[in-house]
């Protein structure tokens, strides 16, 4: 059946029922610690394969793992920014599966006791605000990744994922819609990169949601029967996957078909999804406690500890923001809305003590360079002391705004020095009177009409001359200085 | 020219660790005729005893160079510098295959060594060979293992008891002056009980599993096989560290224990568990028993008997635990890596399947199908958890004992050595076997045994001397006064196997490759209550 089709069976559908989506997520974050989760081997990207490995995350016989503290301590730090309960006495279970990724055929995670448990977090929704609770935050190891080669025709392993650490956050099924789910994320992907826990890139992996769906009549009090879909790299995909899933459902449905529980994959392709794997193939995990690690005994000083060193998250941050550095509402969640902006904006201020000029420049001119470049804010790679720099230039009367403006976009994306590049390419203001002078006089004499036509009254010619003599120097005069000239010499005559 | 190099053999084989490592530093023996002395035992005896599944002479004679230069140089002078050492095979050892005695790691060499055999080169031990043992330590005869069982060298016709038992025949055949086995429900003490050698499982935590291929990783623990008691102490004093590599391992301050070598019991309360004592037990192995309490009572030891409960669960209640560990622990030879892969074979599933099925032995295959079955849905809480509860019980039990008594004294297997095929044809019969050494693993404590007389088929009964967590210089000095007032034991080593260097008869046929059924005897230990929180491996 085609979009189409598909389309008006809902449409005709919903006409007879009201249907209601039901939607929990879990998702997956990549932590962001120098070393894997049981062993010392680098969690970089990049390696040649197995390069960052040992016997322990190759899962060598004999090998024991040993855990990383800080996993502990950034799934605390998620844990508690996202009002969650911790369990200060919690262990790890082995989860029993043959696959080839997976060395010692069983992935290390927590199933009977996660270290953090029922919080929520609120998101903004057209309805208002609403919480979206959090089940559970449980740490676990990645797999390696399996290559397969056609033309040799073999598969190759590479391991150095193998134990790159990985936090699983489980919602409750609180979401109604594709909107809440992208609202909910987004939060969440900042809570994270605000936390330094981790960078969050859906494209790269470092963050992964797979979305649990039911449908429902509107008003039934139970749940219906839902399904699991995984392979979302995108919040678009996640939303046309919560789309399709929710029409797939309630087409079954009115066909008085029964959903049945599985596991799907999502071909953002095609825009549809087909099944993996279904309840009666469900595997038999066999979790049991590894004999291997001892519990993770959190005492109350170290989870203090972690407390006192939650940085200030945005919610704080916008308020801030506004009384301390009387930035406008919009303005300030624009700049908190990045981990990455609200970095630089406080660097450069703490640098340079003009919020505003900061402002300007990053929700200006930053804003529109990202636009144009198709990047996100926390690709952003200038740093605040070339930003604090320029504006230094800008204030002192260096260089003029129009210049400014070149030098940004070389500080925007070569994160260049100011400075050291308007000296080079000769692009200071010129202050030399005398020069000034010679050059106002030379375009007086030069538009005579324009001039009559300032000494008639049509005061907007003054614009036209002004632009005549900076077009003169090349743009590096002061327009200040260049108004003050030409009214001085219109006057004289 | 033959003869003297004959004595000297014999002399060598009949000396204890301690002793020879003491000649090469008289330089009265060189560690190259310390270790051409051993490889020739071990020629003499390995056509009739099979200890070893590899013997590394090339290797022995390179490092016994090293070693030499080394001592000469005033670098090494430790007790066990130039001492030749058994591995049980289990152990990884770099560059040297380590097989487990299964077919399924034919041909596995490991890229590192595990730390307890790392603490030992670094004392200047030189590795001989690796030891026969069941596959993968689930046995109590040794005759599980892929690469032929291993005779018990008082008697051919009998087994040496496992999972140990190349660690312990070797050691009583003077091929190796000592050995490492290791104990996850009594494979070490219970072959050291069959072979008249001594043996000592550790409190869990004391000598790093980390390199130590794991059957039943709350349980397993690595120990010394030896001639006697001072060996035992001087070789536990050089393998046990503390190895931030393993989260169970324990920070201990009290590991000098050579210092518990003294000959005084005077004021020592020994426990005798009555249950030990009750039927099951061989009236020979009785009698030798409580011929060792009364030569401590002797020597002004308080012994008396009492109830230690819970006995009879301790038996289904490891092979639970253990089995449920082994079912995951051996999920990873599968094929894909390294070891034993089917040559036929059709996509991955029957690539696993085949290399499973035709890796592993029947005992092996009968615990992870035990274990998988303990761990399904449905099943964890009436099995598993039920399992660890009663393990819980079994430490109250014993710290309700140890409240009373520094020791507890005890057989350390119902009877002496069965005959060869005896016990695999009654798998329930041989797990029965292992009641007086498993519970010790359940709780995690040190145990010992201390060879204590025969029976009258000659084969040997050793006693178990029991200690609480962390207590192992109590039962050290108590094995230690009762060996004093033993007397001399004569190892048949010396007796039998040195005259075939010289090219004379050997004992018994070499059986190929003995797997029948499944015996089994490790035993485990469990610490959780001594190690401290999330050892941070330095992340970040």
């Amino acid at each position: 059946m085609n979009m189409f089709l598909r389309q008006q069976g809902r449409e005709e559908s919903e006409m007879a029922k009201q249907y209601e989506t039901v939607i929990g997520l879990e998702v997956h974050v990549e932590l962001a610690t120098k070393t894997k989760i049981f062993c010392g081997c680098s969690t970089a990207f990049g390696g040649a394969p197995n390069t960052h490995t040992c016997p322990v995350c190759t899962g060598m016989p004999g090998s024991l793992p040993v855990l990383n503290k800080k996993v502990v301590e950034l799934a605390m730090a998620v844990g508690l920014a996202t009002n969650c309960k911790i369990h200060q006495f919690c262990k790890f279970d082995r989860k029993n599966y043959f696959y080839p990724d997976n060395p010692q055929n069983y992935q290390i995670s927590q199933l009977y006791l996660p270290i953090c448990y029922e919080g929520g977090i609120e998101i903004e929704t057209p309805a208002g605000k609403k919480v979206v609770g959090i089940h559970e935050i449980h740490m676990e190891e990645d797999a390696g990744k399996l290559i397969h080669d056609e033309w040799e025709d073999c598969s190759l392993v590479d391991y150095n994922r193998s134990g790159v650490p990985l936090i699983e956050i489980v919602s409750e099924p609180d979401m109604r819609s594709a909107d809440e789910v992208i609202a909910y994320l987004d939060k969440l992907r900042l809570i994270i990169q605000y936390l330094g826990a981790s960078d969050c890139k859906l494209q790269e992996g470092s963050m992964r949601a797979d979305v649990n769906l039911s449908v429902r009549e509107a008003g039934a009090k139970e749940f219906g029967t839902r399904t699991e879909m995984k392979n979302l790299n995108s919040f678009k995909a996640i939303a046309r996957a919560i789309e399709g899933e929710r029409a797939r459902q309630i087409e079954l449905l009115e066909e008085g078909k029964k959903v049945i529980q599985e596991t799907r994959r999502w071909d953002d392709n095609k825009e549809s999804s087909y099944p993996m794997r279904s309840k009666e193939d469900a595997q038999d995990y066999r979790y049991f406690p590894d004999p291997d690690l001892v519990p993770v005994i959190i005492s109350d000083e170290w989870l203090e500890e972690i407390r006192s060193r939650q940085p200030e998250l945005r919610t704080e941050k916008l308020l801030r923001y506004k009384t301390e550095f009387d930035i406008p509402d919009y303005d300030a969640g624009i700049l908190t809305g990045s981990k990455r902006m609200a970095d630089i904006f406080e660097e450069t201020t703490a640098i340079c003590g003009k919020p505003k000029k900061v402002s300007n420049w990053l929700m200006g001119e930053t804003l529109r360079l990202l636009k144009e470049e198709g990047m996100e804010p926390e690709e952003l790679s200038f740093s605040p002391e070339n930003l604090a720099k320029l504006i230094g230039l800008t204030e002192d009367g260096t260089i003029n705004q129009t210049v400014a403006k070149e030098v940004f976009e070389k500080i925007f994306r070569e994160d260049i020095d100011p400075v050291v590049y308007v000296e080079e390419h000769g692009l200071k203001t010129v202050n030399d009177e005398g020069e000034l002078r010679r050059v106002v006089e030379e375009v007086i004499a030069n538009n005579p009409q324009s001039v009559s036509d300032y000494r008639g009254g049509k005061k907007k010619a003054l614009g036209f001359l002004v632009g005549q003599t900076m077009k003169a120097m090349k743009g590096k005069a002061d327009p200040g200085a260049v108004n003050r000239m030409l009214a001085e010499l219109l006057s004289e005559a | 020219m033959r003869e003297g190099k004959e004595r000297m053999i014999m002399q060598t084989a009949s000396m204890t660790a301690l002793e020879l490592g003491r000649k090469i530093r008289q330089r009265e023996i060189s560690a190259a005729e310390a270790v051409e002395a051993s490889l020739a035992q071990i020629e003499a005896a390995e056509p009739s005893l099979n200890c070893f599944v590899t013997v590394d002479g090339e290797g022995a004679r390179a490092k016994a160079e090293k070693i030499q230069k080394a001592i000469d140089d005033g670098t090494l002078t430790g007790p066990l510098a130039g001492v030749p050492v058994g591995i049980k095979d289990n152990m990884c050892t770099e560059g040297l295959l380590t097989t487990c005695s299964s077919k399924i790691l034919y041909n596995f060499k490991p890229t590192y060594t595990a730390e307890a055999v790392l603490n030992l080169e670094r004392a200047g031990a030189i590795i001989v060979g690796k030891t026969n043992m069941d596959e993968f330590a689930m046995g109590s005869t040794t005759e599980t293992s892929a690469f032929g069982v291993t005779r018990n060298p008082w008697n051919t016709e009998h087994v040496p008891g496992g999972s140990s038992g190349g660690s312990c025949a070797a050691v009583a055949a003077g091929e190796v002056p000592y050995a490492l086995g290791s104990d996850t429900g009594g494979s070490i003490r219970q072959p050291s009980s069959f072979c008249g050698v001594t043996g000592l499982k550790p409190t869990y935590g004391t000598v790093s599993r980390y390199g130590l291929i794991a059957y039943g990783s709350s349980l397993d623990q690595i120990g010394p096989i030896a001639k006697d008691v001072s060996d035992c102490a001087a070789i536990l004093e050089t393998i046990a560290s503390y190895d931030r590599k393993d989260s169970t391992s324990v920070k201990r301050t009290d590991c000098d224990f050579t210092s518990a070598l003294v000959d005084d019991v005077k004021g020592l309360k020994i426990g005798i568990p009555s249950d030990y004592l009750a039927a099951g037990l061989d009236e020979e192995v009785k009698t030798a028993i409580l011929k060792a309490a009364d030569v401590l009572k002797s020597k002004g030891a308080q012994v008396e008997e009492f109830d230690l409960s819970l006995v009879e669960y301790a038996i289904p209640a490891y092979y639970v635990i253990a089995s449920a560990e082994a079912s995951s622990n051996l999920s990873r030879f599968d094929g894909v890596k390294y070891g034993y892969r089917a040559e036929q074979y059709e996509g991955l599933h029957s690539m696993y399947k085949r290399s499973r099925s035709e890796g592993f032995g029947e005992e092996v295959k009968r615990r992870i199908m035990l274990g998988s079955f303990v761990l399904s849905s449905g099943y964890y809480d009436a099995y598993y958890l039920k399992a660890l509860r009663t393990k819980a019980l079994i430490k109250q039990a014993f710290d309700r004992a140890f409240e009373k008594y520094d020791v507890i004294l005890g057989p350390a297997a119902p009877t002496t050595a069965p005959k060869l095929g005896e016990s695999l044809a009654d798998p329930i019969k041989m797990y029965l076997g292992d009641i007086y050494t498993i519970s010790v693993n359940l709780a995690g404590l040190p145990g010992m045994t201390v060879p204590c007389g025969m029976d009258s088929k000659g084969l040997p009964v050793g006693v178990q001397l029991i200690g609480d967590c962390f207590q192992e210089k109590k039962i050290i000095r108590a094995a230690y006064a009762y060996e004093q007032g033993r007397g001399p034991w004569e190892l048949p080593a010396a007796m039998r196997f040195a005259r075939a260097a010289g090219g004379g008869e050997k004992d018994g046929p070499k059986t190929s490759a003995g797997q029948t059924g499944g015996n089994e005897t490790n035993c485990a230990g469990k610490a959780d209550e001594h190690v401290s929180a999330a050892a941070g491996k330095g992340g970040i």
